[in-house]
């Protein structure tokens, strides 16, 4: 009798007993999460577990569980399971366990199956393999799901410090949070340009309060963001220059070369509105 | 061989590159532009570069050479109408364009020359506020 024809038999022959000792073994397992599953749910992700899995089985293909086309059902069932697992924020094991679980159930209705000696040993062999390789595939989704959800966050990030305001009718503005590395300056200067053309804008203030620290990388992206501007035609004023940054600038030898550079944004927006030859007052208090 | 044209207008010149450009034509415009400036005498050159979206460092490089030229010819240079892609382009090249003006668009650059050289005229009415002036 052939490895899968074996599997076939063990599945098949009291599904219902296998699901049952399953399921338990899970629950007990998972008795601390008990919370966030509810136990039908469980109870219906295994059984069609089950199901999809003798038809795999009967496909024949055991090796090759991560690419065979007989398996995709299967796959597309754990890939959705840990997915969901781990947005909910089940640990990797606790969500491996789901198939490790099913492994001692197997053994069990492997030994009623009547198989002993070398045969039974093969058989277990088989079955251990098996199982681990599918929770290896748990394990992995389960890993490309967390590592696509911090990637989405850092994205999120990215967009999120890098905002260009509108100060007025040609100033824009655009206070800087965070550290300014390569792929930042290409983000911000892309957006700065953008809103440059869509705005008119002829002033853009770049202000640098919420950026720790300034090296000489971070000047040269910083003059690089200036130089894009001018090239469009808009002048940049470099805002929010800390006493402890200024230092930093000085002792390194930085060049800022001819960009204005102002100690608040308050200042920094008086000079673009004179720029703009705009004035700020006090409004005369109407007459009553 | 296809030429960018150079329009004369009061005493600027108007190049606007509404083709692609290769390495031939900038050539060719280099050529034009700094014979139309000597032989025209004019104190603004107004290049609109709006409908340009790709730059290399050659066509970079020819910009920033046809910009310098100019001005050794003692013609203001004005940019115009750079687009995003290409600023970036131009800067991650090391391209600043050290020394000529940009304006956002055409209309800007103009008003840039303007003020840069007051002589320059534009219409009637500055025709007529000269005038006035020189009485």
């Amino acid at each position: 009798m052939t490895d899968a024809a074996t599997l076939k038999n063990v599945l098949t022959r009291d599904p219902a007993d296998l699901l049952r000792r399953w399921v338990t073994h899970q629950l007990d397992a998972l008795e601390a999460r008990r919370d966030l599953l509810r136990d039908d749910v469980l109870e219906a992700q295994s059984r069609e577990f089950l199901q999809l899995m003798t038809q795999a089985v009967a496909s024949g293909d055991l090796d090759r569980v991560q690419h065979a086309e007989a398996w995709a059902p299967v796959r597309e069932l754990l890939t959705s399971l840990s997915r969901t697992r781990a947005t909910q924020g089940f640990t990797p094991s606790e969500t491996a366990l789901f198939v490790f679980s099913l492994r001692q159930p197997l053994f069990n209705a492997l030994r009623q199956h009547g198989l002993a000696g070398d045969a039974l040993v093969e058989a277990m062999g088989v079955i251990a393999d098996l199982i681990d390789r599918l929770g290896l595939f748990t394990t992995e989704v389960y890993q490309g799901g967390r590592e696509e959800l911090i990637a989405r966050q850092q994205q999120d990030m990215l967009e999120l410090s890098t905002p260009v305001v509108k100060l007025w009718n040609g100033i824009l503005a655009l206070p800087m949070i965070g550290t300014l590395d390569s792929a930042r300056t290409q983000v911000v200067m892309e957006t700065l340009l953008t809103r440059i053309v869509e705005t008119g804008a002829d002033v853009a203030i770049i202000d640098i309060t919420g950026v720790p620290t300034v090296d000489t990388l971070v000047a040269q992206h910083l003059i690089k963001t200036v130089t894009a501007a001018r090239l469009m035609g808009a002048d940049c004023i470099i805002s929010g220059i800390r006493p402890q940054i200024a230092q930093t600038i000085v002792h390194l030898g930085v060049e800022l070369g001819d960009v204005i550079t102002k100690a608040t944004l308050a200042d920094a927006f008086a000079i673009a509105l004179k720029r703009r030859g705009l004035a700020v007052g006090t409004a005369r208090a109407p007459r009553s | 061989m296809e030429r960018i044209p150079i329009l004369k207008m009061g005493d600027c010149l108007l190049v606007t590159i509404q083709v692609e450009m290769h390495d031939r034509i900038a050539m060719a415009l280099q050529d034009d532009l700094t014979d139309k400036i000597s032989k025209l005498g004019v104190r603004g050159v107004l290049i609109d570069i709006s409908a340009l979206e790709i730059v290399d460092s050659f066509i970079g490089r020819m910009l920033a050479n046809i910009a310098s030229m100019a001005r050794v010819l003692d013609a203001n240079v004005v940019v115009t109408g750079m687009q995003p892609a290409v600023a970036i382009t131009l800067v991650e090249l090391g391209l600043s364009l050290a020394g000529v003006r940009t304006a956002l668009n055409v209309e800007r650059g103009m008003a840039l020359l303007r003020a840069m050289n007051p002589s320059l005229v534009e219409d009637l009415d500055d025709v007529d506020e000269l005038d006035d002036v020189e009485r």
